[in-house]
């Protein structure tokens, strides 16, 4: 089962942070969080080392993609100075993983932690049900390990428990999840606690996931929650400055970044065939269309109805600055986003950059006429634009002229 | 018929002093659509651009102008409010255009709602509802649209999409076969929001004007097998559907908690396996969602 394929996560990015700052936000949510110190240099990782006077630490680089065990980025170190060498290869090497891309992404954080003595791990999750429209509880016995798995194998050992809209979390549901959890005793309570502070944590942020896995027993028989994990709904940033302050950007594609800025959702992809359109579900048909037509998109890019001309010139410089575009396709049927603004954009970045690129336009709806005048005007300035009379006839056009 | 709106409606603006919320409701108006005030807190008293009467609440408009519908172009950070206050103030059909609401706003008022049984709200974050011909509550471009009674193939269909542009789309290749349009209604296409396919499907069902029902899903979430689960047991129309997103790669990992939720569904061909096996012709290209609706009502091409 692929978490990717079952996702609507085309148009809705979420915005992530790093291991240590959600470490930071459980901990002020009241969750027992291991000691760990936040280095940024080899040196300050033997530092650590030495800190914790424990006979064996983890060095743990700071990354957004997964796979970081398998790519020799979270290291067992036992002595100060194996902690400075994993901590010089790290911070001196991109990360290369499944999740990546082959380009990697660079490491300036770690954490160093002493190691711990798992008894039993468990997995706990936040997250939005969007078919009962509330947020829901999901709990497993089996934690440590791809927790899709066991929901896939073994449906039973995955409780899902969906919460008052409005209340969240109440203290009775969570002492019953961790009496089926097997929890007993006193680490029952303590169980309880850390899914009311998960749950406190997660309405507070805004959080669209939250994941402790593992949460531990450790042998000496305390509850520790291990790794952790927070995505954040992007539409509800506007009320968390402190969150947007923790984005590490270096974490990002460069081309993402400035989409972002411009407020484009903007996702490189890697066919020949630019797409410049508004409306997500209008941007993924187009991909879809010029798949038909034999070509494959350069990538998915939704302008937005509220697109300034900035944004849409931006969008242009986007496309363009990726060396794989043979070819722009640009599809827009207004709405709310007004054609004439497309169009000029459309001029103006022609006349900024200078099209090379065969570019077929395709305009329909609000303030189409007006457009339409627009890029005739601009005919002579634009000798590679063509214009087209439906989807079919661009997405023909388009990929007649790359193949030529 | 038509479903949720027609002539009679009467429309107020929510944000009608706005940049978008000025514009539009000026659409509407020149579309024939009885817009009757607007809403800005701070500004009651006062007359919009077009001379319509602007009120500090939305009970204030609902008193003095009778409206029972509106459509909302408030701010992401109040738009939720606007919704509940719409709602408490009695108007019937809500459409929500705002794009960017905090999902766990609209969880709260889903729950409000819940309260509310006599409205129906439309998205957030969708183009609105159009009865060709007699009322337009949106952003949609309206001459692309066919009244029934300007149909020339004296067939009109009933359009329900989560997406906004692909409506347009789907609407204009349908106008350009001389299919008209009973109303369409842009669900949106946030994870929560009001109605979702089958409360329309079953409108549409209902509506003896509507001939066909068109419906345009997309990747992600489930609404669109459940949409099929209906049609088959209750939906006695032609229905076509089309969903975007059948190339597009696997999207960000929104890490394992949401695939648990969503199960194995959600992907294009689990969405067109269900529709095709509920007897729902699904078109393969965007560009021919009109063609797929006219072969279904049996029009000579």
């Amino acid at each position: 089962m692929s978490i990717a394929r079952s996702t609507p996560a085309l148009y809705r990015p979420a915005m992530k942070i790093h291991e240590y700052q959600a470490r930071q936000i459980l901990s002020d949510a009241g969750v027992p969080v291991p000691p760990a110190e936040v280095v940024r240099t080899p040196d300050e990782a033997a530092a650590a080392f030495k800190l914790f006077s424990s006979p064996m630490c983890v060095v743990k680089a700071q990354v957004y993609a997964g796979g970081r065990g398998k790519a020799g980025f979270v290291k067992l170190v036992k002595s100060a100075d194996e902690a400075r060498d994993a901590a010089k290869f790290m911070l001196t090497h991109r990360m290369i993983s499944n999740q990546t891309g082959p380009e990697g992404v660079p490491v300036s954080v770690l954490i160093v932690a002493p190691g711990v003595d798992i008894a039993k791990e468990y997995y706990l999750g936040m997250t939005i049900d969007r078919a009962r429209n509330t947020v829901t509880l999901i709990a497993s016995a089996e934690g440590g390990v791809e927790i899709e798995e066991v929901a896939a194998k073994s449906p039973e050992k995955v409780l899902k428990l969906p919460l008052h809209p409005l209340m969240g979390l109440q203290g009775y549901q969570a002492r019953e999840v961790a009496y089926q959890l097997g929890f007993k005793d006193k680490l029952a309570a303590e169980a309880a606690k850390v899914m009311m502070g998960l749950s406190k944590a997660f309405l507070k942020t805004d959080a669209s996931l939250a994941e402790i896995n593992p949460l531990v027993i450790t042998n000496d028989g305390k509850l520790l929650a291990i790794d952790a994990k927070f995505n954040f709904d992007d539409n509800a940033l506007f009320r968390h400055k402190d969150i947007i302050a923790m984005e590490d950007e270096s974490q990002e594609k460069p081309l993402d970044v400035r989409a972002k800025k411009a407020n484009l959702n903007y996702i490189a992809l890697d066919g020949t065939i630019g797409c410049l359109v508004n409306g997500a579900g209008l941007a993924l048909a187009t991909m879809d269309i010029i798949k038909l037509h034999g070509a494959e998109p350069a990538n998915f890019l939704d302008v937005g109805g509220s697109v300034t001309a900035d944004g849409a010139i931006e969008a242009f410089r986007i496309i363009l600055s990726d060396p794989k575009v043979k070819g722009i396709l640009v599809n827009i049927f207004g709405g709310i986003a007004k054609c004439d603004l497309i169009a000029e954009a459309l001029v103006k970045a022609g006349r900024e950059v200078g099209f090379k690129l065969p570019v077929v336009v395709r305009l329909e709806g609000t303030n189409v006429d007006k457009a339409r005048e627009i890029l005739k005007g601009a005919k002579a300035e634009l000798p590679t634009l063509q214009t087209a009379t439906d989807l079919t006839d661009a997405a023909k056009k388009v990929t007649a002229a790359v193949a030529a | 018929m038509s479903i949720l709106v027609n002539r009679e409606t009467k429309v107020i603006c929510q944000g009608i002093t706005g940049t978008a919320g000025a514009f539009h409701t000026k659409a509407c108006l020149e579309y024939g659509t009885k817009m009757v005030g607007g809403v800005t807190p701070g500004k009651g008293g006062t007359k919009d651009a077009n001379g319509l009467p602007v009120f500090n609440t939305v009970h204030e408009a609902v008193k003095a102008t009778g409206a029972n519908a509106t459509m909302i172009f408030v701010p992401p950070p109040f738009a939720a409010d606007g919704i509940m206050e719409a709602a408490d103030a009695g108007i019937a059909v809500i459409c929500a255009i705002t794009e960017g609401i905090p999902v766990l706003d609209m969880v709260k008022v889903k729950a409000f709602l819940a309260g509310k049984p006599g409205v129906t709200l439309v998205g957030p974050n969708c183009p609105g509802v159009i009865t060709p011909g007699e009322c337009k509550i949106g952003i949609m471009p309206g001459y692309i649209h066919t009244p029934r009674k300007d149909a020339k193939t004296g067939k009109s269909v009933g359009i329900i999409s989560r997406s906004g542009t692909l409506t347009y789309e789907a609407v204009w290749q349908c106008s350009t076969r001389g299919i008209g349009q009973t109303t369409c209604v842009g669900i949106g296409g946030d994870p929560i929001k009001g109605v979702n396919f089958i409360e329309v499907l079953d409108l549409f069902s209902k509506d003896p004007e509507t001939d066909g029902i068109i419906l345009i899903g997309e990747i992600g979430g489930t609404d669109e097998e459940k949409a099929a689960a209906f049609v088959k047991q209750n939906v006695k129309k032609p229905v076509v559907a089309f969903i975007a997103g059948r190339t597009a790669p696997p999207g960000r990992r929104m890490g394992h908690a949401g695939a648990i939720i969503s199960g194995g569904e959600g992907s294009a061909d689990s969405k067109i396996d269900a529709l095709r096996g509920a007897g729902i012709g699904v078109a393969d290209s965007p560009a021919t969602i009109g063609a797929e609706m006219a072969r279904a009502l049996k029009i000579a091409v």
